[in-house]
């Protein structure tokens, strides 16, 4: 195990243009599942990349277990990698795999078998060893692309996107099934994603990234309640918060934090959270014209315009659970409100979080 | 039964336009392919020569004829020697090469141009240029060693004059002409590999020569064969760059056996002799062909 550390990391991948990777500094912790989250051509992958060895830094400095790997070959680094496409190799049976970084690393032979066996043990892929990768379904080959990852005992693995070939159903026990094999082995973990209901879901902390510069990192709780900036806020969370600017400062809330006035006034039926947030101290009044609704089974998504005030024409969404009866026609004019202290302040110049500041709502 | 004879009724228009669409090729190959073949068997059982009229049946004659002689069975020699010296020098550069042009550089699209050339210039103007630079008086090659002072002026090597020289020369020029199309087909078969897999043998701890050997090439047998098939099949049945450069000389040491059937059927006008000799490849390049597609077949990889 080891920690993963870059410092001022630049790659530029042509001369004058902006780099993929911009300046990033961060350090993992030990044993951590880490997550670069970003849009594609964040510069995610480049950044995992140039850990793994594979792209020279521009400048910077990248340290693994404390000491500078910039001019180490990949074979030196004691990474492993799980690449997109897997990466299989397509001619060698699965047990051959999985036996190759052995060989390459030249772990005598005799090790080889116990070895093999027991990284495709705890996958549970030991009846396979026989088989071609191609006769192997997604779920098995991702299954032998860890294992082929783990046999060598690395100090950190590094894993891109190595759940996007699998299907939405596959993907949910996949994922189940990472986060496992993650608490049994408890090496550092470097995991790239676009997705960020697998960046929650898996990471103990998640990077966000936006052209090649790093937004915020933080716990997942971190990133979603507290918000560095706009990207950040709009990234995370489907549907994004809404943004309302006014002068120099933007607003932000969460859509789950914008609810009909008729649910605190008890004149609806009225489920936990809402309460809860009745209790959560003051709210602001704001109208909403509604504009349409998706029902969404467990939830209903309004979409609508803020109607009068400051904000007047401003786009909006609202998340309701579908357990609210309230009614939402289509061109009506609703009372809404937002829980005072879910609001965020965002400077409009740069983005970025400024302290919150009385205002004038109407 | 109505549907049956509508989609019979359907069918007879795109049948004959099938039949008017491939009919151009099968006339082709029948006629430039075929019917010299079936000369070429036909003579081969005679006593077919140039000039006389008559033709006789004379069985496998021609064929023990030419095995006990003395020549054939040096051009045999000749022709494998040639053959299997040629295909490695071009499967070894060609290899070397396509993983030159593989990662992009600055002018790689010229360099990849001027390796094409030699394949698209004509074969026989190719070759005459390389007499030229091996004459025995004129030779560029000479002329430079000389002013290297690595031969002496009136001692220099005589290109396509000593026996073992000359087989090199015609194995070279041969090489020269055969690598741009194996590199073609290399770069193919490599840039098919996904780039990933390389990068995952890398991490994995794999040099340069491990991955070369137990990961591209292996990945890269089908299409290897692929090319090595034609490689066999241009070089065992050319007899262009022999011709030009030394017509089989000096005393038969580079006479391979396209080059005699040639000089026994048409400019020894015994054309039985000339068909058994040129029928004798048939049944190797066959083998051959199969062989390989096999290897090919077996290796195919998803």
């Amino acid at each position: 195990m080891a920690i993963v550390e870059t410092r001022r990391l630049t790659k530029v991948f042509k001369q004058g243009e902006l780099g993929a990777v911009n300046d990033v500094s961060l350090t993992t912790l030990e044993g951590e599942f880490l997550v670069f989250l970003g849009p594609s051509g964040s510069g995610k992958t480049t950044l995992l990349r140039m850990i793994a060895g594979l792209e020279t830094p521009t400048s910077g400095e990248i340290l693994i277990g404390g000491r500078v790997v910039n001019d180490l070959s990949p074979r030196e680094r004691r990474i492993a990698m799980v690449f997109q496409s897997y990466a299989l190799y397509p001619h060698l049976t699965v047990y051959k795999n999985i036996a190759f970084p052995l060989k390459a690393q030249g772990v005598p032979k005799a090790d080889h078998r116990k070895k093999v066996e027991w990284a495709a043990g705890l996958l549970g892929i030991g009846r396979l060893l026989d088989r071609k990768p191609r006769e192997l379904s997604g779920g098995e080959r991702q299954r032998v692309a860890l294992a082929r990852a783990i046999v060598r005992e690395p100090a950190v693995f590094l894993l891109d996107e190595p759940l996007s070939n699998l299907d939405a159903k596959l993907r949910a026990s996949a994922r189940e099934e990472l986060e496992r094999f993650h608490t049994s082995v408890g090496t550092t973990t470097i995991y790239v994603t676009h997705d960020q209901v697998e960046a929650m879901a898996m990471g103990d902390r998640i990077v966000v990234m936006n052209f090649g510069e790093v937004r915020q990192i933080g716990t997942p709780a971190e990133v979603y309640d507290d918000p560095a900036d706009t990207f950040v806020a709009t990234f995370l969370g489907s549907p994004p918060m809404n943004l309302v600017e006014r002068d120099d400062v933007v607003v932000g809330f969460r859509p789950e934090h914008f609810f009909p006035v008729a649910v605190l006034a008890g004149r609806a039926a009225v489920p936990e959270p809402i309460r809860v947030a009745d209790r959560e101290g003051p709210y602001v009044p704001l109208s909403l014209r509604v504009g349409h609704e998706e029902y969404l089974g467990a939830e209903r998504i309004v979409y609508g315009a803020i109607e009068g005030g400051a904000f007047h024409g401003r786009k909006v969404i609202s998340r309701l659970s579908s357990t609210l009866t309230v009614r939402c026609e289509p061109g009506s004019v609703q009372a809404f409100a937002v829980t005072e202290r879910h609001l965020k302040f965002y400077d409009r110049a740069s983005g970025k979080r400024t302290a919150a500041r009385p205002h004038t709502w109407q | 039964m109505t549907g049956d004879r509508r989609r019979a009724a359907g069918t007879a228009p795109g049948w004959v336009l099938g039949t008017a669409m491939f009919a151009p090729s099968v006339l082709y190959i029948v006629l430039l392919i075929g019917v010299p073949f079936a000369l070429a068997v036909l003579y081969a059982f005679s006593d077919a020569r140039i000039g006389s009229t008559g033709l006789h049946f004379v069985g496998v004659e021609n064929f023990r004829s030419i095995l006990q002689s003395p020549s054939f069975r040096k051009a045999l020699r000749n022709s494998i020697v040639f053959t299997l010296c040629a295909q490695l020098i071009v499967i070894v550069c060609s290899n070397i090469l396509s993983i030159a042009l593989e990662k992009p550089f600055r002018g790689r699209g010229f360099v990849r141009f001027l390796i094409l050339l030699p394949w698209v210039a004509p074969v026989s103007l190719g070759t005459i240029g390389w007499k030229w630079i091996l004459d025995s008086i004129y030779s560029v090659i000479t002329w430079v060693l000389v002013a290297l002072h690595l031969v002496k002026p009136f001692n220099a090597p005589m290109w396509l004059g000593e026996p073992h020289l000359a087989m090199a020369s015609v194995i070279l020029v041969h090489c020269w002409r055969l690598i741009p199309f194996s590199t073609v087909i290399m770069l193919a078969g490599r840039s098919a590999i996904s780039k990933e897999i390389p990068e995952a043998a890398a991490i994995d701890g794999a040099g340069f020569w491990r991955t070369t050997f137990q990961i591209n090439l292996p990945m890269m047998t089908p299409i290897l064969s692929v090319a090595v098939l034609f490689g066999i099949i241009f070089t065992f049945t050319d007899m262009t760059v022999v011709y030009i450069l030394t017509a089989g000389g000096p005393f038969d040491s580079t006479q391979t056996l396209p080059s005699l059937a040639f000089a026994t059927g048409i400019a020894g006008s015994d054309l039985a002799a000339g068909a058994a000799i040129s029928l004798f490849l048939v049944p190797v390049l066959v083998l051959v062909a199969y062989l390989m597609l096999r290897v090919a077949h077996r290796a195919e990889v998803v």
